[in-house]
């Protein structure tokens, strides 16, 4: 007997549209605790599926009748046993997560921000399991990607579906959440790799250097880059401005959080940097610039059709870690009591540099689990 | 260590290592030790948290070239 399996773009569809859904996670309880699928109206049950393998009598109780139940595994193998083992149980809407948490880290939506200056358009890619967001500009046939996961197939292909070519691509900072698939897009397309300097002291293969004040058109119409140094998160954090219009934050500042500094091990030293940069550089930008950060930390940072933005006014009037008038306090908050770093950051970050290739299995399990960029 | 039985479940995805383990464990008795080797990554995470669910103790892990070793204690 096999069971039906629900695809994690399907799981993404009832997360965006505020469906119901029972997840039976049968994954350990450490590893549930740590990253779970959210949904705001999810319901959830988590039983490791070892303590299931004598039978499954002692959940049915906790289980709904009625209502689909999806079971969710690490890879779906596990899942598959247990919704089998549900189904002969009696329960007919039962599912397994294909491919599971790995697939969930692992599944780019791609939605549609606007439409900019002649004809050209912005989309923004959401890593809705790990809440990785990256970018692309289109413009006359010409695209730049900003912030790319690993996962590299989904931005060539989307970008031939458009019928533009790939010519730029950019990195904010070096990421120590996950795999920057920014070297990979360059190869396979020609086009050109930029990355900050000032992160990039390490890295072992060709960049072209991302300057304050550089200015990098996409198409033949001036859908403007402009590149504005803002260290804090990383050293050489760069933000973009987009068509006069966007606002890239990369790590420096989301929409209820903001970047925290000690990733690449120097809080103390960067503090007053992120500070320079977020109550200064950004203040003196206009406040209708419309926010596009690199990472989404909570569900309820989405938007309601699924986009991460919103307005840089309505942040320094909202976002608490712009409204910390102390220095000291503001100090304290982003380096004391700070949460886990994220997992195999300090691999992910070598990987980003290009000082170590770990194989395609080995990238996905230095990925697993949330982003962690952030401080509130 | 004195190792009562070795488990082979190299190649095998999950569940298939664990579901063989307490096959395995069900074969020898309490304070003997079961040798597993597995190359499944989520196979050490979710040792750990059987074997402590179910009462057994991890004596010892290695990597060895890709294979994970596992020595658990059969407990009462």
């Amino acid at each position: 007997m096999t069971v039906k399996n629900m695809t994690v773009k399907e799981i993404t569809n009832k997360v965006l549209n505020n469906e119901e859904l029972f997840l039976l996670d049968v994954r350990t309880e450490d590893a549930y605790q740590d990253w779970k699928i959210e949904g705001k109206n999810f319901s959830y049950l988590n039983v490791p599926y070892f303590d299931l393998l004598d039978g499954v009598e002692e959940i049915v109780d906790q289980l709904p009748k009625d209502s689909e139940i999806s079971v969710v595994c690490a890879k779906g193998g596990s899942s598959q046993m247990v919704a089998e083992m549900l189904d002969e149980e009696g329960f007919e809407n039962v599912y397994s997560v294909e491919g599971g948490m790995k697939a969930w880290s692992e599944h780019l939506e791609p939605i549609k921000i606007s439409d900019l200056k002649d004809g050209g358009e912005l989309y923004q890619f959401v890593r809705i399991g790990k809440g990785c967001l990256s970018y692309m500009v289109v413009s006359n046939e010409e695209a730049a990607i900003i912030d790319s996961t690993r996962m590299t197939d989904v931005y060539v292909d989307f970008a031939k579906k458009l019928g533009v070519k790939i010519t730029n691509v950019f990195d904010t900072h070096l990421h120590a959440d996950h795999i920057s698939g920014g070297r990979t897009i360059a190869e396979l397309t020609g086009a050109t790799y930029w990355l900050p300097p000032e992160d990039a002291g390490e890295v072992t293969f060709e960049y072209k250097p991302l300057r304050d004040g550089d200015n990098v058109t996409v198409g033949n119409t001036n859908i403007d880059i402009n590149a504005l140094y803002s260290p804090g998160h990383t050293k050489g954090s760069t933000s973009f401005v987009v068509d006069d219009q966007y606002l890239m934050t990369g790590d420096i500042l989301f929409i209820d959080s903001i970047g925290r500094p000690d990733l690449a091990g120097k809080a103390d030293d960067w503090v007053m940097d992120l500070r320079e940069t977020l109550y200064t550089r950004y203040k003196d930008l206009s406040d209708e610039l419309i926010v596009l950060p690199a990472h989404f930390m909570i569900m309820e940072e989405l938007n309601e059709d699924g986009t991460v933005a919103e307005k840089l006014g309505t942040l320094f009037e909202k976002n608490h870690g712009l409204n910390i008038d102390n220095q000291d306090e503001f100090r304290k908050m982003v380096t004391e009591d700070l949460p886990p770093q994220p997992n195999a950051y300090q691999e992910i970050r070598e990987t980003n540099m290009g000082k170590i290739n770990p194989e395609n299995e080995e990238q996905r399990e230095m990925e697993i689990g949330p982003n962690r960029c952030a401080v509130r | 260590m004195n190792v009562t039985k070795t488990l082979d479940a190299t190649g095998l995805a999950c569940p298939m290592p664990i579901v063989k383990t307490k096959k395995a464990m069900k074969d020898i008795e309490a304070g003997d030790v079961l040798e597993i080797q597995a190359t499944d990554q989520g196979a050490k995470a979710d040792l750990t948290a059987w074997a402590k669910s179910g009462g057994h103790e991890l004596l010892q892990t290695e990597e060895d070239n890709g294979v994970f070793k596992f020595w658990i204690k059969k407990g009462e």
